[in-house]
């Protein structure tokens, strides 16, 4: 092989740059150029939307009606029938967004690739996400309630003697949360899927791995990091959760969610100051969990999955 | 990790068929592999290639057709029953993985003791020489490297059969012409059957002891490199081999092993391939090695006054376009230094300029086929 020797480049080529044009340079090198200014409308939307009332709550929080800035903060956490709504909201939540995770992982998996009807069932099983949450509830209601469907069917079948409860309970609002957050989980995972490589477990076979094998070795560690994200976006969104909890769950007993009582703060006390401070203690919590599990990310491998998409 | 049992004497393709909804993407493929054979799969893109190493990997179920390993039919075994290697174009390293770890993948599938696998993984590791880079991963390497743990993936199994997708092409031209020394030596070393396919006629004709050429999914001509190189079966696997120069003609008369053929004026003579009759519509091929470029001077056979139009710098060598005074462009390799406008005498030797028939039908003649392979009665080389 020849060496090239390039001749070396001349020095002080071109006309001397003005100081002016040479930050200009300096600052492109930092993507710091025109187009920044694409991103200003949301840039103001973030601040006028999410910035302005989170940091207005949580001066309010510290403000309250009587007592020092903590005093609501103590209130809250004094209280064991406020205090226990962080467990009900967690009883909910978490088990909700681990199984609406799960549940999407092997059909998912099953749809990753093309075929016949794919663009039919994918709406199928997407179609609870544009019904909205009073919808599903009032459908839960009609489905599962005492004389719905489902228990007529249980009864027709001698299952039971007497209608199971599945509403105005927990199981009522468990029900909602999967059915409005699997949807989101499925296609998350289901977009996750496609972007590994599927060469990688055609390599995997040849390798002499069966699909299980190839599965858990090798498109499993692959989608863990995503299925960690979705995690977290459907534990926030199942976590938030209001209208089911009123409509099919049981406000005043084993679904009095932390949402609730911020709203009974709010709404019916007129008390503001401590709405805002269970509305913080809400906000710390998801951070908490979502740090974890990202923190718990970190560990797994979230670099290229070695293909397109 | 040498003198590797291979898993069979013979692999025989019988009819191999492959479509996609209503298109052949391969038609009848009958291929008989040797042990120890290096068979290369040529032909331009999407001509088939990927499709018949996929059906003999067992990624793609064959629509017709039966694959057999001596008496035993594989082709209803699922990939991971196969013990074939693959190599991917794009690699298809586990990215998550070590390099250590992607090359015991396959060990670890087996259940192998955790000490050979350790051993047998450095062992392959030693063989591509990439020591110092076990502990990283995929993408903290270059691409030659990553082609390298791609090959040591597949032949730590110590395969029956290695397959491999254009497993260069997305290398840089040195890069490619070491990498193609490295998988030639492992070939030998290993004592491995190798199944290599490329677009590349120039890898082809310098690794494989044997050549498929394919075409739209049909077999063209299976041979040894110089059978190829010097006697392609018809003028789709000249183009293919290099014969740049491929004038359509029309035959003036056949006498045995020479034919005349005329186009505008313009008459050659010619060795013919296959049957050629008076009147026939023929192509007219050579290669632009054997184009000779003189001084002017006075006719004589198969030599025309030609005038160089371009001229390409290739070293030692100029790749230069002429046309004729009839009109015909002919693409030659000179190591004169000829310049644009300059007027020369082209001359072609009778022996090297072919005649191919030229009918639009693509389907060769069936004993232009070589099915039994050319290496069988060369001991030595086996095993
Ligand atoms: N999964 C597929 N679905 C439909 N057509 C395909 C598929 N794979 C390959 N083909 C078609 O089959 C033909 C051969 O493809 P391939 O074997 O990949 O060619 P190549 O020789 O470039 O490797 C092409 O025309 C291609 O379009
Ligand atoms: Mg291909």
């Amino acid at each position: 092989m020849s060496v090239t020797t390039s001749p070396p480049a001349t020095a002080a080529a071109g006309p001397p740059q003005s100081p002016r044009a040479h930050w200009r340079h300096r600052l492109a090198e930092r993507g710091v150029d025109g187009q920044l200014w694409l991103l200003a409308p949301a840039v103001l939307f973030v601040m006028l939307l999410f910035l302005y009332p989170f940091f207005y709550g949580l001066g309010l929080s510290f403000q309250p009606t009587k007592g020092g800035p903590f005093s609501d903060y103590a209130r809250f956490f004094g209280d064991s029938y406020q205090r226990g709504t962080i467990w009900t909201t967690l009883g909910l939540a978490l088990p909700a967004a681990l199984l609406n995770v799960l549940a999407s992982v092997p059909i998912a998996y099953r749809m990753r690739g093309r075929f016949r009807g794919k663009r039919l069932v994918t709406i199928l099983l997407v179609v609870p996400i544009t019904l909205g949450t009073v919808l599903t509830a009032q459908g839960l209601l009609n489905f599962l309630g005492p004389t719905g469907w489902f228990n007529r069917v249980l009864m027709g079948l001698q299952l039971t003697d007497e209608p199971v409860r599945l509403i105005h309970n927990y199981w009522g609002v468990f029900f909602s949360l999967i059915i409005t957050g699997f949807p989101f989980a499925f296609l998350l995972v289901l977009s996750y899927l496609s972007g590994i490589d599927p060469t990688l477990e055609r390599a995997a076979a040849t390798l002499g791995a069966g699909w299980w094998q190839r599965f858990r070795t090798v498109t499993l560690p692959l989608l863990m990091p995503g299925l960690a994200t979705t995690f977290c976006l459907t534990f926030v969104l199942a976590f938030s959760v209001f209208p089911s909890a009123v409509l099919v769950g049981n406000p005043a007993g084993e679904t009095r969610v932390i949402s609730i009582a911020a709203y009974q703060a709010a709404y019916e006390q007129y008390d503001y100051p401590y709405a805002s401070a269970i509305a913080m203690v809400m906000g710390a919590i998801e951070l908490v969990i979502i740090s974890v599990v990202l923190l718990a990310r970190t560990r797994l491998y979230t670099g290229s999955s070695g293909g397109k998409g | 990790m040498t003198g590797t049992t291979p898993g069979f004497s013979q692999l025989r393709l019988d009819g191999v068929s492959r479509r996609f909804g209503s298109q052949d993407a391969l038609t009848g493929l009958d291929l008989t592999i040797q042990a120890g054979e290096f068979i290369a799969l040529l032909g331009p893109s999407g001509c088939g290639k990927s499709t018949a190493l996929n059906c003999l990997a067992g990624l793609l179920p064959l629509t017709a057709g039966s694959i057999w390993q001596d008496e035993r039919r594989v082709d209803t075994l699922p990939p991971e029953r196969r013990g074939f290697g693959m190599v991917f174009q794009n690699y298809a390293l586990f990215p998550h993985m070590s390099v250590r770890a992607n090359v015991a993948f396959g060990l670890r599938m087996r259940r192998l003791p955790r000490d050979e696998i350790r051993r047998r993984a450095a062992e392959a590791i030693r063989l591509v020489r990439l020591e110092e880079h076990a502990g990283k991963l995929p993408g903290q390497l270059s691409g030659g490297q990553q082609q390298r743990v791609a090959i040591a993936r597949a032949v730590v199994l110590e395969p029956s059969l290695v397959l491999m997708d254009e497993p260069l092409s997305n290398l840089d031209a040195k890069l490619r012409l070491e990498m193609r020394t490295e998988i030639r030596r492992l070939h030998q070393s290993l004592g491995l059957t190798t199944v290599y396919v490329t677009h590349d006629q120039e890898e082809a004709l310098s690794l494989a002891d044997r050549l498929v050429v394919l075409r739209a999914g049909r077999v063209q001509q299976i041979g040894p490199p110089q059978t190829l190189h010097t006697r392609p079966a018809n003028w789709h696997v000249a183009d293919f081999m290099g014969y740049r120069n491929l004038w359509p003609m029309r035959a003036l008369s056949a006498q045995g092993a020479v034919v005349e053929v005329e186009a505008d004026g313009f008459r050659l003579v010619g060795d013919p391939v296959g049957d050629i009759a008076p009147g026939d519509a023929v192509i007219a091929g050579v290669r632009p090695e054997d184009v000779r470029v003189d001084d002017p001077g006075e006719a004589a056979t198969n030599t025309t006054p030609a005038e160089i139009e371009v001229v390409e710098y290739q070293g030692r060598e100029l790749a230069a376009e002429a046309r004729t005074a009839a009109g015909i462009r002919v693409h030659l390799r000179t190591d004169r230094r000829v310049a644009p406008g300059d007027a020369v005498a082209l001359s072609i030797d009778p022996e090297r300029l072919l005649i191919f028939p030229n009918d639009s039908d693509e389907h060769p003649s069936a004993p232009l086929v070589d099915p039994t392979g050319s290496r069988l009665s060369e001991p030595g080389l086996v095993g």
